[in-house]
């Protein structure tokens, strides 16, 4: 039987793969061809979506971008055996995208049958949870920590030290939170592996859970994400029924439940504070800190809250070991970084690299550049609350430490691109209108520094009062930076100051400079 | 009322007993419902040993929670930075226009909600709007507009 791949990731869907699969299972049949279709997750290359794979024996062969009315000349043209057509792309794993990656994390994804537990295991799959079952909890948490592996929702904070703390917090109840708000602008590796590989997130939780005494577990799933929430609901299904998840797992004496819970749409909700009052059934409002939630997290009990990427990438650590991963990277960033190229680009997807590739290899190099074809003007990096960054500084590593130099964040790995039709002034608008519309508002300069801002921005594109108004928007920047609790808040300044300082043009500066 | 008044009951019913159960709880009402009716908000309280003022104050707080019903079907734009920079605001122009509504309004034919979103996660496929439960991709004013089109004759 012949077996092709059609994903049933979000941004495929999005861009016609049901009709797709439905047009070929159709054709299919009135062919009288026996055939099976995969719905897997998405390679990344999401020009290229709907992107059907033909399993040939030399490999999967790629076709895409396909519409349903392209369907009948395909089985013409013989794709099932990998025959020639304007939209054959050849081997799917020698396309340039795909073979220059370091896929660790993502390794299964757009490989697999998401939702089948038997695929996952034929894959590597459990193999990091069957180590992790043998050894002594201190143990795990130090194969975690020696991986070099940081947070990656955004802070950075080094996973194995976090997990300690919670192991060595004393309590009857623990618990394991997944943060999957990934509310940042051209973000969606999150997305991604819930989509295409949900086994790999609860295998990453279940060791969690193991490594620091935790039998709860939840995943804080934005709303926005239907399709995500679906397919883990699948996957954990299958895991209980597996025993993967539940009463001693895998005949161990540990024990392990997991639930998914939306969220509903408030983008403070992905400070891990914030999402830990949503699931106790509260108004997402940011909690100071101290206690940490290490200590006292969800319903008071010590917690181990991290981004989906983070906990996903612990089965490989723990399959691994902690050198494989931290072998890839550089300087303090070990291990590879998920990245994710959006906006104005050609070719937008997901490209998974070791820590150390340029902003220009991969703007130009992966992405191909615009897709206007108009000259890149400016990218923001790490979600709406990161800087833009100028075309003077694409040859900047990713790297945390390298980013933090410029006043900049690698974030969620997020890279929004934009052509030179961009009004920087009107992105820095948009970036205190946007903190006004999420802010929790706990404290004043957020909640009210954001709303001046917008104001104080609408004087400068008007003019008026000019030179007053460019030191308003500093100060107001200068409040927020250090008078706010959390980053959004904090970090707010980030996108409005490196859009001034870096394009004063846009903020009618030399113009002024010039009649002066 | 009174019908919606018995299917809340059985939501709550199902719902208490889970820890932090008000979300869960808001989400299974909204799903069935459409909406959170301020009605309700006395039982909920009761039931999870709450206030009605935390009831409101979590219902107004989420973006995505709404105490009135909504139109038949509801669009949602983004217009976060990455939408942003593949023209989504001319997008919006020519949705707000179309439809004769802003933000947060209703169609005066009861077919259409118009909400704002901040980022879908299908920030390669710039600029996307959602229909209901349904994300699409790269698309264009024409495009949505058929898609309204057709969401507009489909019978509730
Ligand atoms: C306003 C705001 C929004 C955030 N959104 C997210 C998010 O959507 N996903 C996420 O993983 N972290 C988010 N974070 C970071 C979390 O607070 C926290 O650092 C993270 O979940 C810890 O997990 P990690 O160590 O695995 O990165 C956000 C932080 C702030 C201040
Ligand atoms: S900075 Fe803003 S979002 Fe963060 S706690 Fe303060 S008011 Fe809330
Ligand atoms: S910014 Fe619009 S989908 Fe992400």
């Amino acid at each position: 039987m012949n077996t092709i791949y059609i994903p049933r990731d979000s941004s495929a869907l999005s861009l016609g793969a049901n009709l797709v699969a439905t047009a070929i299972a159709r054709e299919a049949e009135s062919r009288h061809i026996p055939l099976e279709i995969v719905r897997n997750g998405s390679r990344g290359m999401f020009w290229l979506e709907p992107l059907v794979e033909v399993a040939t024996d030399t490999g999967r062969i790629a076709y895409g971008p396909v519409t349903p009315d392209q369907v009948a000349s395909l089985f013409d043209a013989g794709f099932l055996g990998g025959g020639q057509h304007a939209l054959n792309l050849g081997l799917t794993d020698e396309l340039p995208w795909m073979k220059q990656q370091e896929r660790l994390t993502f390794a299964r994804v757009g490989i697999t049958d998401p939702v089948s537990l038997q695929d996952y295991i034929a894959h590597d799959g459990y193999k990091g949870l069957r180590n992790a079952i043998g050894m002594a909890p201190q143990d795990i948490v130090q194969q975690v920590t020696d991986s070099g592996l940081r947070g990656r929702g955004g802070a950075a904070f080094p996973t194995g030290i976090k997990w300690k703390t919670v192991l060595e917090a004393p309590a009857e109840q623990k618990y394991i939170v997944c943060n999957a708000d990934e509310g940042d602008s051209g973000t969606f590796s999150d997305r991604m592996i819930m989509e295409g590989d949900p086994f790999v997130l609860i295998e990453g939780m279940t060791i969690a859970g193991i490594a620091v005494g935790a039998t709860q577990g939840y995943i804080y799933v934005r709303s926005e994400y239907p399709h995500s929430i679906v397919t883990l609901n699948l996957a954990i299904k299958s895991a209980y029924e597996a025993g993967y998840l539940g009463r001693e797992i895998l005949g161990s004496r540990h024990d392990f439940y997991l639930e998914v819970r939306r969220a509903a749409g408030a983008y403070v909700c992905g400070e891990e504070t914030a999402l830990l009052e949503s699931l106790e059934g509260k108004r997402g409002l940011v909690r100071f800190k101290p206690p940490l939630p290490a200590i006292s997290g969800l319903f008071g009990k010590p917690t181990i809250i991290n981004n989906v990427i983070s906990l996903a990438t612990v089965p490989i650590i723990m399959d691994k070991g902690s050198v494989y991963y931290r072998d890839y990277g550089m300087g303090r960033s070990r291990g590879t970084l998920p990245i994710q190229l959006a906006g104005n680009i050609k070719h937008g997807g997901l490209v998974e690299k070791a820590f150390g590739v340029t902003l220009r290899e991969l703007l130009y190099d992966y992405g191909g550049g615009s897709a206007s074809g108009r000259p890149i003007k400016a990218v923001q990096v790490g979600g709406p609350l990161g800087a833009y960054l100028p075309e003077s500084q694409f040859d900047t590593p990713l790297d945390y430490e390298e980013f933090s130099k410029l006043w900049a964040v690698l974030g969620h790995g997020g890279i929004v691109v934009f052509d030179d039709t961009v009004d920087m002034a009107h992105m820095a608008r948009y970036a205190f209108e946007f903190c006004a519309i999420e802010s929790c508002g706990k404290c004043t300069p957020c909640r009210i520094g954001s709303t001046r801002g917008v104001e104080v921005m609408d004087k400068i594109m008007t003019g008026t009062d000019h030179a007053k108004h460019i030191a308003l928007v500093r100060d107001l920047s200068d409040t927020m930076l250090n008078g706010s609790l959390c980053a959004l808040g904090g970090m707010t300044p980030y996108p409005v100051l490196s859009a001034l300082n870096h394009f004063p043009e846009d903020f009618g500066i030399h113009k002024k400079e010039q009649v002066a | 009322m009174h019908d919606q008044m018995a299917r809340i009951e059985s939501h709550i019913e199902s719902h208490q007993h889970m820890a932090g159960a008000l979300m869960p709880l808001l989400h299974a009402i909204q799903d069935d419902l459409g909406y959170i009716p301020e009605e309700c908000y006395g039982v909920i309280a009761k039931a999870l040993n709450l206030s009605v003022a935390e009831i409101h104050g979590v219902v107004t707080f989420y973006h995505h929670f709404r105490s009135h019903p909504p139109g038949r079907h509801v669009l949602q734009v983004c217009r976060a930075e990455s939408c942003q920079a593949m023209g989504c605001g001319a997008l919006e122009t020519h949705v707000k226009s179309s439809l004769g509504i802003d933000y947060h309004e209703t169609t005066s034919d009861g077919s259409i909600t118009l909400e704002p979103v901040y980022c879908l996660g299908n920030c390669a496929c710039s600029p996307t709007i959602m229909l209901d439960d349904e994300v699409y991709g790269r698309v264009s004013p024409q495009q949505v507009e058929s898609l309204l089109a057709n969401a507009r004759r489909e019978n509730p």
